[in-house]
């Protein structure tokens, strides 16, 4: 009976991780059809969010330290979603209905997230911020004045080139007077630590298993997660305009639905989703700029498995696939197999962490050929999926 | 956004000139490189050669037929590790054993079954095309059958390079794990990492980049091109049209990976190392970014692409090792956003205009030019400016 309840609850809690990171794609990916493969990145940059606060609050003192999670969780939530509409506004709004070309940019995007954490230190802070207000500021100011149609098309490169060169410039003099103090990375290529509150250390023991906190914390956040998303999506006007943006576009906006708010707005949640993810997975082991790439291909497939555009598949998917992954992953079968039989050597073999991905992924690859649109499919006729 | 096909019909016919031109780069290559090059320069320049065959093989399945497969590091590796086998099985005479010297380390008593076939060197070449164009025929038989397609692909074969590389990440007594097959002696009986050998194998790169280019090329000008390139475009209607997409897709699946597998292997002799890595995600993406760079459904687009963008990363990384990442991060959004239709492609459509503009030539007509040129509609325009003075 002991090994059930074990069993049930760290597949459940392997589960939450990855229903926690596919959430945010369920809405980004399922419910607008964007394949942001900088979603992990956002994660990561969550979960550096959740850093920053509780090295924050650690100067405050003990008492204030162990409150650091109710900061981090909306913090966290806000960066992301802030970079999601910068990412939807500058980019992603472009390519909708290209999303090969989605791909290929988001990836770009993810590429520059993860060297800006490794290289952000005060110097490139002010070149960012300098180079923003120049160019920025620049148009602003020029865009007030008629500039003759020949000389129009050049004043965006010859901006771009100068707030470029000054930016670039003023942040190098700046960091040669001032010193390391400018020069020094913020984070650097190594992962950071995040430390639990103390009432996260620990857990409690019940009918002979062992419940860490930080566990029950991620299924909880995870759980809360998954109300706030059907509670806006069911019941608040904005999640109403985006059920309808999605279902019907045009007559959507012949409506009134102001159909870009709502697209920049779901990106929004779904990034702020990433963030929240990223600083539960801040809480089970080291961070680095890389984090992001380890769950990102994970929270595709539970959204695939899944059907997508259905938040109910990414559930039972993520649900799913953390038991199998648990069940193989623990070599839990070679308890009730007898020793020396194919079986036996069979799950064995497969009886390790990474070994269990393959395992899983090939069940995956195989679900799909039951099944290719997934658990929960779309219902209606396309010729085009 | 005008549909790729507008401007990218292959020219229909393999022109004697183009063959002329195709053997003078090959012989420039192999005969004029190498003494002009630094050593160092000359490696990469190889190096990137066999990528080159690589991205050939993309711009075959993503450029012509529409499918971005984001898992070529598989192929890529395996044709790495066929090769690699058996360069491993050749132990020297002196060894105290006759298994590859990993095996030692991780107490592997036997040589594992599927070693075995891999003493011949037929086998071991065979299996470099083999392996992947069998695996990617497999693959893509399951995924093309059940009509998975689009982004959809990409997710899938980017999931199965992540079993590939944990697969191979976790086997230390079957392919040595993390560290990967390494310390290659003697091939067919000459030293490995001998400059001769090494200059036989750069030459055997270029003769296979020339006809990896002439095989693309024969594929893509025909029937067999306009129907990839009609499944880029409109699969439904091809399938409505009669004919079954699965096995076209599939059988340009496993040229493609074939063409991977011998980038890999050829790769993989210059190195004297395969390992995991090379089942990197970001490996797999990068291939893409040769081609888009390039241009896709652009043989010659692949071949520059590839060539360009690693020269670039060496020269970046060189002069400054943390722009890299970022500087390959624009340059996704910039061929993304910007030049969708890579270097050859903007050569081939906007510079012309360009460079009639900037010699004040006049631009070419957007509307018919019958209408323009016509001195009935000259005359009516006349008339009417006049009426609104």
């Amino acid at each position: 009976m002991t090994f059930l309840f074990e069993s049930v609850f760290n597949g459940m809690s392997i589960g939450a991780v990855l229903l926690l990171t596919a959430l945010g794609l369920a809405i980004v990916f399922g419910i607008m059809g964007v394949i942001n493969l900088a979603h992990g990145e956002l994660m990561m940059l969550g979960a550096y969010t959740t850093f920053v606060v509780q090295n924050g609050f650690r100067q405050l003192g003990e008492g204030w330290f162990d409150a650091y999670l109710f900061i981090a969780v909306p913090l966290a939530f806000a960066v992301a979603a802030g970079i999601g509409v910068l990412l939807e506004r500058g980019v992603i709004r472009y390519l909708y209905g290209r999303p090969l070309e989605t791909l290929l940019a988001t990836w770009g995007v993810s590429l520059i997230l993860q060297q800006l954490v490794r290289s952000i230190s005060w110097q490139m802070t002010l070149q960012i911020i300098l180079f923003c207000l120049l160019f920025f500021g620049g148009r602003w100011l020029l865009s007030k004045r008629a500039i003759a149609p020949p000389w129009q098309a050049w004043v965006t490169p010859v901006l771009l080139v100068l707030s470029v060169g000054i930016g670039l410039t003023a942040g190098l003099l700046v960091g040669g007077a001032v010193g390391l103090a400018m020069t020094k990375p913020w984070f650097g290529a190594q992962g950071v630590d995040v430390t639990a509150p103390s009432w996260l250390r620990g857990g409690v023991n019940l009918w002979g298993v062992q419940f860490p906190f930080v566990r029950l914390f991620i299924i909880a956040l995870t759980a809360v997660c998954l109300v706030a998303i059907y509670l806006f999506l069911l019941r608040s006007q904005w999640g109403l305009r985006i059920r309808a943006v999605t279902q019907n576009r045009s007559m959507s906006a012949c409506l009134g639905i102001p159909t870009q708010t709502v697209d920049a707005l779901t990106f929004a949640l779904g990034s702020g989703l990433a963030g929240v993810a990223g600083c539960a997975i801040s809480l089970l082991g080291s961070v680095s700029p890389n984090t992001g790439q380890n769950y990102i291909v994970e929270a595709f497939m539970v959204v695939v498995v899944g059907g997508v555009g259905k938040i109910v598949g990414s559930i039972v998917a993520a649900l799913g696939i953390g038991y199998v992954n648990y069940v193989i992953g623990s070599g839990l079968m070679t308890r009730f197999l007898e020793p020396q039989t194919a079986l036996f050597a069979f799950f064995e073999f497969f009886a390790s962490t990474s070994m269990a991905r393959v395992m899983v992924f090939i069940l995956i690859i195989a679900f799909l050929q039951l099944r290719p649109a997934g658990l929960f499919p779309q219902k209606g006729r396309t010729v085009d999926a | 956004m005008p549909k790729l096909s507008q401007f990218s019909f292959p020219k229909d016919r393999l022109s004697g000139r183009e063959l002329i031109v195709v053997a003078a780069l090959a012989l420039i290559l192999i005969f004029l490189m190498p003494p002009l090059l630094p050593g160092f320069r000359l490696d990469l320049l190889h190096r990137y050669l066999a990528l080159a065959i690589v991205a050939l093989g993309i711009d075959l399945i993503w450029g012509f037929t529409g499918l971005l497969s984001l898992g070529h590091g598989i192929f890529f590796a395996l044709g790495g590790y066929a090769i690699a086998m058996h360069l491993k099985l050749q132990v020297p005479a002196t060894a105290s054993s006759s298994l590859p010297d990993f095996m030692m380390l991780y107490g592997v008593t036997e040589l594992p079954w599927f070693w075995y076939p891999f003493y011949s060197f037929a086998f071991a070449v065979a299996a470099v095309v083999l392996i992947p164009a069998v695996l990617a025929a497999l693959l893509g038989y399951l995924v093309f059958r059940n009509r998975i397609r689009g982004v959809y692909f990409s997710i899938l074969t980017q999931a199965a390079i992540i079993v590939f590389f944990n697969f191979f990440n976790g086997q230390q007594k079957l392919f040595n794990g993390t560290n990967g097959l390494t310390d290659f002696q003697t091939l067919l009986g000459f030293p490995v990492r001998d400059a001769q050998t090494q200059y036989w194998f750069y030459v055997l790169t270029v003769i296979f980049l020339a006809l990896a280019y002439l095989l693309c090329r024969w594929l893509t000008m025909g029937r067999f091109g306009r129907l990839l390139v009609a499944i880029r475009d409109d699969e439904a209607r091809v399938r409505f049209s009669g004919y079954n997409p699965t096995s076209y897709k599939v059988l340009v699946f496993a040229i493609s990976a074939a063409l991977a597998g011998i980038g890999g292997a050829f790769f993989t002799l210059r190195t004297g190392i395969i390992s995991p890595r090379a089942m990197d995600i970001a490996f797999s993406i990068e291939m893409v970014i040769w081609v888009a760079v390039g241009g896709r459904a652009s043989l010659i687009g692949a071949v520059l692409g590839a060539l360009l963008v690693n020269f670039a990363r060496s020269l970046l990384s060189e002069q400054f090792a943390d722009i890299w990442l970022f500087f390959q991060g624009a340059l996704f959004l910039i061929v993304v956003l910007a030049l969708p239709r890579g270097i050859v492609g903007w050569l081939r459509t906007e510079a012309p205009n360009l460079i009639a503009k900037l010699l004040g030539r006049p631009q070419p007509l957007a509307t018919y030019p019958e209408l323009e040129f016509d001195p009935e509609v000259q005359y009516e325009r006349e008339v009417l400016e006049q009426e609104g003075k």
